[in-house]
């Protein structure tokens, strides 16, 4: 009999004599809201600009027309000799457009740059999903044109926010993007980022740019009249 | 959890609960509690045959040992009147711990249950039952003093037993109650605790005596006989002289002045 | 990096090592602050203690709801994960699970593997495991970094060097990081271990991770971290893999939140942590980075013995937030390493003796003044201090009928406790005897003994009262 077997018969032959019902998540939640104030569009970009500042993340409001010169400002105030993105993202475009100096695409396996993505690679740049308001958290799904390593590796993360897909709460956005739906399976690796990374081992004093990025940036797409 | 709020029955007649530590080392505490009780016109009755609730075996995982002592106290309270207990913490074990004690006997489960229902931890039986309101016709002219209460564990998070000691001791119009640090904090005693592992018994007792000190109070004051054992002895061999006194004691010694109108 | 012996204590010591552990003013202070600043963080994040009451009631059903479908639960995660790519084996114990990721790194002739934060792993003692197979672990986890480097373990489940203050950790690095000068700038500190990790994380060919929830219905490994440690040794290395006990599954992706929110809430005090890593499949066609393949290795060590109990199951409700220790008098005094058991503290006296046997870990359901506290943050419902007087129980009897005994039970049994127990509720149970034995007592009170065991180590003598307040009762009913 295998290891696996012997647990499972194990587990089989303990007692039942509670059958708990399955729990009722989004019934929970939606109680809750009841009892909250509700929270319109600006509430929600406030609370996550506040959250995330608590979070040492920066969060700078811009528009469609003007994020892409804002993050090129950025990069030249930041010193960023190296800009890593992903192509082929609706966003792309603009960004290739922008004159950023030393833009740099992620279009190789890592296995045969990951020296040079650890040691010369300044910046990334990833579009985000959405985001998350009450704790400020931004919702990232790396994929065949954004990989994982975009937003950790490179010691500077700036992201790409629509404010219109700012989510209340992290149930809210699980059951408005339909995560794990048939729809919508889970990618390889889902990610909830709030904040630069992070230490506080040693003597529980917060240090900033633990393994990965020392700062992050949010450009936080907005209407003209938002700004 | 909330207990007789509020009444509408007040009862006549109560039964009182010593606890094994009263009786052997703070008989006052339990004389003075009586003394509350009937001086709110309530008749107290104390069955002799009453020893210990049982704890200490108890919680030191003997179980037998400690149903066969439990099973006695049962059995002492035949009348439908409430159990004064001056303790959080022997109340907890009464209330909470008896009906687990005998699940395998339906029998005796139930007499536990039906006991339990009717224990009060005697801050809460005066505050909520008998809704004793001593600022309308108490002046509370002895000296003013500063007091630091030092809450019972189970009191606090077993019987939420917490308020009740403060709300009694806001009644009392020359009794200004300090904090402490770390109030929550557990004193160190632990019953056989303090014997098993008495050098980590003694480092928590030892803070949470500096916590008293460093309070300024002038006295302290515990519902919990056992706390309030450990805190003076530990007080007592640092050389320091703080009195410290039983809830009822403190209480029956501010309420027995000459402005006492009732 | 050379190991250095393992400065580990046996749980079976614990009572002889308290003296000593609350004697040391360094590691009572650091202990001291460091939970003060925990518990303050906690609690502001908890204002509306009727709402934490509704989020913890939520918390427990979640748990024992899965709990109650764990076989079903296990056997969905591992056909989901297998439909994902994801490879699932299953490990009795620690040596089996060792030998399961030995044979894994050796089949990619991995010489280093990077390991993020795992408690699995030190309860497996993974580390050992690897050294002896010429691999090595190292843990890249800043906490688990320095007490690796200085040959300890973790002293607190998610504050792993919280022992220790950042002078011992500004020498340590002096010492054993080639390059780095003295500094007692924290952030300084932080960078050196920077430097040197990213180092490894692009050389190691296999990485290890912990799994803070597995979601069985989409096949979902979840980490929870501040670092990027965690999402590195996942996502550089060629190979991942991740080790979880058999108790962190649940259902649904929407059993999550709750759970998660107050995870970190109860455990650093943080609304939520920098990372949620939630990993589903290993690298996909296509895709330019991940791990090309991705193992989770499932164990038991003794959850099973205390699934196989209702109430000792509830043990297993616990989601490793560590808010127990931060609020516990004991752990508070002792320190993490005094326990001598990967997980100390609350959570570890009533783990432990399922994983280790009882034989090794009695004393530890001993060292609790059963104040409550753990129980009252405890943010899936765990009745500590019942388990610990069920677990004192386990330890110094023999099982009822009915109930199969643990390992090492009836460990601490003593004919000397017996009799003394037997003694007392020969007593206790008669009150005759009872009265007359506290009566003698209040008339030998000029012969109290100066030394009373444990007692008297702190304290002035107990001195019976000169009447019981049962005699004075019936001398007041006599008059």
């Amino acid at each position: 009999m295998s290891a696996r077997e012997r647990i499972l018969r194990r587990l089989r032959a303990a007692p039942q004599s509670l059958a708990p019902l399955p729990p009722d998540v989004c019934g929970f939640y939606a109680a809750e809201r009841k009892r909250s104030a509700g929270d319109d569009r600006t509430q929600r970009i406030a609370r996550f600009c506040g959250q995330m500042a608590g979070w040492h993340g920066e969060v700078i409001p811009v528009t469609r027309g003007s994020w892409a010169q804002t993050l090129r400002q950025l990069c030249i105030a930041k010193k960023v000799g190296s800009l890593l993105y992903g192509r082929n993202t609706p966003y792309a475009k603009v960004l290739e457009d922008a004159g950023i100096g030393g833009l740099t695409p992620y279009d190789r396996p890592v296995d045969v740059w990951k020296t040079d993505l650890f040691r010369d690679i300044d910046a990334g740049f990833t579009t985000t999903r959405g985001a998350i308001a009450e704790t400020g958290t931004l919702i990232v799904w790396p994929d065949a044109n954004e990989p994982r390593l975009l937003s950790l590796v490179p010691p500077i993360h700036f992201a790409l926010l629509d404010a219109d897909q700012l989510h209340g709460t992290l149930i809210e956005a699980m059951t408005a993007q339909g995560w794990g739906a048939a729809a919508t399976p889970m990618p390889s690796n889902a990610l909830l980022i709030s904040g630069p990374s992070k230490t506080s081992d040693i003597q529980v004093t917060v240090a900033y740019g633990a393994h990965g990025p020392k700062e992050l940036i949010v450009l936080l797409l907005v209407g003209e009249g938002e700004l | 959890m909330q207990r007789g709020t509020p009444s509408d029955q007040r009862p006549t007649d109560v039964y009182f609960f010593a606890t094994c530590l009263v009786d052997l080392f703070c008989p006052e505490a339990g004389m003075d509690a009586i003394a509350l009780l009937e001086r709110e016109g309530v008749a107290v009755h104390f069955p002799q045959d009453q020893t210990c609730c049982g704890q200490p075996a108890y919680t030191s995982g003997f179980a037998d040992q400690a149903r066969s002592v439990a099973l006695k106290q049962i059995q002492l309270f035949p009348n439908d009147w409430p159990v004064i207990v001056p303790s959080g913490s022997c109340a907890g074990m009464m209330r909470n711990d008896y009906p687990r004690l005998f699940a395998d006997q339906p029998e005796l489960q139930a007499q536990a249950r039906a006991l339990a229902g009717r224990v009060f931890e005697l801050a809460e039986f005066l505050l909520n039952v008998l809704q004793v309101k001593w600022n309308e016709r108490v002046q509370d002219r002895s000296e003013p003093v500063t007091v630091a209460v030092h809450t019972s564990c189970t009191a606090r998070r077993e019987m939420g037993t917490y308020e009740h000691v403060h709300a009694l001791l806001g009644q009392l119009a020359g009794v200004k109650v300090v904090t402490q640090e770390r109030e929550a904090e557990c004193c160190g005693f632990g019953g056989t605790f303090s014997l098993k592992l008495p050098a980590i018994s003694a480092a928590i007792s030892d803070d949470k005596a500096d916590a008293i000190k460093a309070s300024g109070a002038q006295s302290y004051v515990s519902a919990d006989c056992g706390c309030l054992l450990n805190i003076r002895h530990t007080l007592e061999k640092r050389g320091d002289a703080l009195p410290g006194k039983h809830l009822a004691t403190f209480l029956r010694e501010r309420l027995s002045t000459p402005d006492d109108k009732s | 990096m050379a190991v250095s012996e393992l400065k580990f204590v046996p749980a079976s010591e614990f009572k002889q090592r308290t003296g000593a552990a609350v004697a040391d003013p360094h590691l009572r202070r650091s202990f001291r602050t460091a939970m003060d600043y925990l518990m303050a963080k906690r609690a502001a994040q908890f204002p509306d203690s009727a709402a934490l009451e509704r989020q913890r009631a939520l918390a427990e059903h979640i748990r024992k709801y899965s709990l109650s479908r764990l076989p079903d639960l296990l056997e969905q995660l591992e056909r989901q994960l297998t439909a994902n790519g994801i490879q699932v084996h299953w490990a009795e114990n620690g040596e089996q699970a060792n030998a399961i990721i030995v044979g894994i790194a050796k089949a990619h002739a991995a010489k280093l593997m990077v390991k993020g934060k795992s408690m699995v792993s030190e309860e497996t003692e993974l580390n050992a495991a690897m050294e002896a197979a010429g691999i090595e672990a190292l843990e890249c986890d800043m906490g688990e970094y320095i007490v690796q480097l200085d040959g300890e373990k973790p002293s607190h489940i998610i504050m792993p060097a919280i022992h220790k203050t950042k002078q011992q950790i500004a020498k340590l690095f002096a010492e054993k990081v080639p390059g780095a000068s003295y500094t007692e700038s924290v952030d300084e500190l932080i960078g050196i271990g920077r430097a040197l990790l990213r180092e490894k994380f692009m050389s190691a060919e296999i990485g290890l991770s912990g799994v803070n929830f597995a979601v069985a219905e989409t096949g979902t490994l979840c980490l929870v971290e501040n670092e990027g440690n965690g999402r590195m040794c996942t996502s550089v290395p060629d190979v991942h893999v991740a080790i979880t006990g058999i108790e962190k599954v649940v259902e649904k992706l929407e059993h999550v939140p709750p759970l998660f929110g107050l995870l970190t809430r109860s455990a650093t005090g943080q609304a939520i942590t920098t990372y949620f890593n939630m990993i589903s499949r290993r690298r996909q066609p296509g895709e330019r980075d991940g791990p090309k393949e991705v193992h989770l290795v499932l164990l038991d060590n003794g959850r099973t013995q205390a699934y196989a109990d209702e109430q000792l199951r509830t043990t297993l409700q616990c989601i490793r937030c560590g808010a127990c220790m931060n609020h516990c008098p004991v752990y508070t005094r002792v320190g993490g390493h005094a326990y001598g058991t990967t997980y100390p503290g609350p959570i570890g006296e009533i783990f432990s003796p399922h994983s280790m046997g009882l034989a090794t870990t009695h004393a530890l359901p001993t060292a609790s003044t059963l104040c409550g506290a753990c129980a009252e943050v405890c943010p899936v419902k765990i009745p500590i201090p019942e388990l610990l007087i069920r677990l004192r129980g386990d330890a110094t009897h023999p099982a009822s009928p009915g109930h199969a005994p643990l390992a090492g039970q009836g460990a601490a049994a003593s004919l000397l406790m017996n009799v003394v127990w037997g003694a007392w509720a020969t007593v206790y149970s008669r009150p005759a005897l009872y009265r007359a034995v506290t009566w003698l007592a209040t008339r030998l009170r000029a012969l109290t003994p100066p030394i009373q065991s444990g007692w008297t180590r702190s304290r002035t003598p107990l001195k019976a009262a000169r009447r019981t307040l049962h005699e004075e009762l019936a001398r007041r009913r006599g008059k």
